[in-house]
């Protein structure tokens, strides 16, 4: 059959299935990329260990299973999500709830604040600011190698949208909070789109959480785009139940002297597939990729970097941190590109593993492609036990071996987490971190809905 | 307050200490000089409890207990604190941190409450001013970045915060200046009481100007060849190890 995998043949079914239905509820815009898209993924299909940069990951665990689709949402499931709230109460910030993907209905749809910040639903916006969709939609997400990149574009309507005009500093943080409910097992697809005008400052949070104990997998893609001299930070805190599967594909867009920075915290999931393309497409700009992941049981996390140095003197920094425990696995790509004309480059990347276990695995690999001469670039990568040297110190001060231990993990952690400026959510992240090395954190423990 | 008899170590099966035998009573300094690899570092690891230092034989009594059967936290616990020569970097772990948890464990197995952020904040204070350290380290991870004689002055006040029965400082001089050398020596000085010893594990005579020993023991490999007065020390900057040597090796001959 055409070559493709059955697997693949399983989500092109689906999309013959529900593309009308789709159609339907999204705006036109937003539809007609989707016969191109579909096009596209039925000859990429869903990435295979024979894709370079899926090497580590094995999607068919997730990817291979019968899932209920959620193409419309049920106003009743909209009154869970208003019941969630986070309980970081210190952490002041603008909210929002996406539920399976979409943003609530019984909402105003679009919410401008007093700054002239837009934020709401995309599939809206397709229709209310049809300018500024058609100069950003789909601009940013490559979609020449990843097939779910194309999924995505084929299938989701839905998602966040941000629109921060130009000047515009938002001291708040805009928190989006992805809830994933139901009570069969759901495959869902979201797209959100990010603009942040020039001289700009905006800072954005998404929190991934589930509140209901069934599998779930999730297909996301996040397009920014960040002006000239504009400030941006994502975070983006995981913290599902290990029957969930997330694929986030994040690209940023950066014009000349903006800086922005990304951080994906995982706490918790099963099988995590962060992807993080940063593009610096204008002389002096600088972007920081962060991540830290704490694994255990049957986990796996992937992190695929990709530094796109497309212009002179621009600086870029990766720091991914993974502490992995019982048979947990996970795989780091960190890929710098530094194109012919990106003279005065400087690019960096450090990768370390702690493994506390035999069993645990960690694969990394760096990937520098450098095509300009006049360029400082840096990498390392360690995996390794916890530093015996330091466990004596602190255990020669009284120090229980156990809380030595905590201590020293926790301090390898804490070297992402003091990256993140917002205060607030950087003491949350110390604590919830804390207790994820403890054992202490559930995956409910920062959910409202009791569901036992 | 300590008793070594004819202790006998090995790392990796290579014997290093080949039968030590100590008495430290309350209120003394001893220092224990000696060439290099003569077993003076080994000798504080295994009174610290490191695990990669076997013991074969002898026995070491501290306090009416038997040092080699506690764990390294239990020893500190008890009183027993090591300075160390080369102090780890540990970066992400506050020093604030590492004290509040230190001190806590302590007075925990002293059966005492833990000190309240306000009462642990002025202890702090107290001792930075007693050792005279930078009140800026503190608010860093722990020797992360320090320099050779900050790392060694914060020894000194982790000593200070602790308050050990039995200090024991391994080369705490090495690689320091005259002022770094006269605030580590000083720190020690104020820290000295009637019912708290210290044992100076050193290389030179130069840290013996400013802390007094009571008694100067010589170890050469792995034993103890000589011990005497302080005057042990000014002997042996002016001639060297050499005719210690030179001793050793014809008491092995007669």
């Amino acid at each position: 059959m055409n070559g493709k995998s059955e697997l693949t043949e399983r989500y092109i079914a689906l999309y013959k299935e529900n593309i009308d239905k789709i159609s339907s509820i999204s705006s036109p815009y937003l539809n007609s990329f989707r016969k191109a898209a579909f096009e596209k993924f039925s000859t990429l299909g869903i990435p295979t260990k024979k894709n370079e940069s899926y090497k580590y990951t094995n999607l068919n665990i997730f990817f291979d299973h019968e899932y209920k689709n959620y193409f419309i949402p049920e106003e009743s499931d909209f009154i869970k999500a208003e019941e969630f709230r986070c309980d970081v109460t210190e952490l002041d910030t603008h909210g929002i709830v996406l539920l399976n993907g979409f943003y609530p209905t019984i909402n105003e749809k679009l919410l401008q604040l007093p700054s002239g910040v837009w934020i709401g639903s995309l599939n809206e916006a397709a229709v209310k600011f049809p300018e500024i969709i058609k100069k950003h939609y789909a601009r940013y997400a490559g979609s020449e190698s990843d097939g779910l990149i194309n999924l995505n574009t084929a299938m989701a309507s839905d998602g966040v949208f941000v629109y921060v005009p130009e000047g515009v500093t938002l001291t708040k943080p805009v928190q989006v909070v992805n809830l994933v409910q139901s009570d069969e097992d759901m495959f869902n697809q979201h797209r959100n789109l990010i603009i942040v005008e020039k001289n700009s400052v905006f800072s954005i949070i998404i929190c991934d959480h589930t509140l209901s104990p069934r599998k779930f997998l999730t297909n996301a893609v996040t397009e920014v785009y960040v002006g000239e001299n504009a400030h941006f930070d994502l975070i983006r805190v995981q913290n599902e139940h290990n029957s969930a599967g997330k694929m986030t594909h994040t690209f940023i867009h950066q014009e000349k002297n903006s800086v922005a920075s990304s951080n994906n915290m995982t706490l918790h999931g099963g099988l995590i597939r962060n992807s993080t393309y940063h593009y610096l497409g204008g002389e002096r700009a600088e972007c920081n990729s962060y991540g830290l992941y704490l694994t255990d049981k049957w986990q796996h996390v992937d992190n695929f970097v990709n530094v796109d140095h497309a212009f002179p003197n621009c600086t870029s920094n990766q720091l991914f941190k993974g502490v992995l425990d019982d048979m947990s696995t996970g795989a780091f790509n960190g890929r710098i590109m530094v194109r012919p004309d990106a003279q005065g480059t400087i690019a960096y990347q450090k990768n370390n593993n702690i493994l506390m276990t035999d069993d645990a695995k960690m694969d990394t690999k760096p990937q520098l492609e450098i095509f300009a001469d006049d360029v400082k670039c840096s990498h390392g990568a360690t995996v390794g036990r916890l530093d015996d040297d330091a466990l004596f110190y602190l255990q020669s001060r009284g120090i229980n071996k156990r809380e030595a231990r905590l201590m020293l993990m926790f301090g390898f952690a804490h070297e992402v987490i003091q990256n993140i400026k917002v205060e607030a959510l950087r003491e949350r992240m110390d604590n919830l971190v804390m207790q994820r090395l403890k054992g202490e954190l559930s995956r409910c423990a920062s959910c409202l809905v009791k569901c036992g | 307050m300590l008793i070594i008899n004819n202790l006998k170590a090995s790392i990796n099966g290579k014997h290093i200490l080949k039968g030590i035998s100590l008495n430290i009573k309350p209120g003394e300094i001893h220092a224990i000089m000696g060439p290099n690899g003569s077993g003076k570092s080994t000798l504080a690891s295994v009174l610290a409890g490191r695990e990669f230092v076997e013991v074969n034989e002898g026995s070491v009594v501290y306090l009416g207990k038997n040092l080699l059967e506690m764990s390294a936290e239990e020893r500190a616990k008890e009183g027993i604190f090591l300075g160390f020569q080369y102090p780890i970097e540990i970066p992400g772990v506050s020093m604030v941190n590492f004290m509040k948890t230190a001190v806590n464990e302590h007075r925990k197995h002293k059966g005492l409450e833990s000190l309240s952020a306000s009462d642990f904040l002025k202890m702090m204070r107290d001792k930075k001013e007693l050792v005279e350290i930078d009140s800026k380290l503190a608010n860093r991870s722990v020797n992360e970045g320090f320099s050779g004689g900050e790392k060694k002055k914060n020894e000194i006040f982790q000593m200070a915060m602790l308050e050990p029965k039995l200090a024991i400082l391994d080369e705490t001089d090495s690689g320091l200046d005259i002022d770094a050398l006269r605030i580590v020596a000083n720190g020690v000085n104020k820290l000295k009481r009637p019912d708290n010893s210290f044992i100076v594990i050193t290389h030179y005579q130069r840290l013996l100007d400013y802390i007094v020993p009571d008694v100067v023991h010589v170890l050469y490999d792995g034993r103890i060849v000589k011990t005497a007065g302080k005057e042990l020390a000014l002997e042996l900057e002016e001639k060297g190890y050499d005719w210690i040597k030179k001793e050793v090796e014809n008491n092995v001959i007669a």
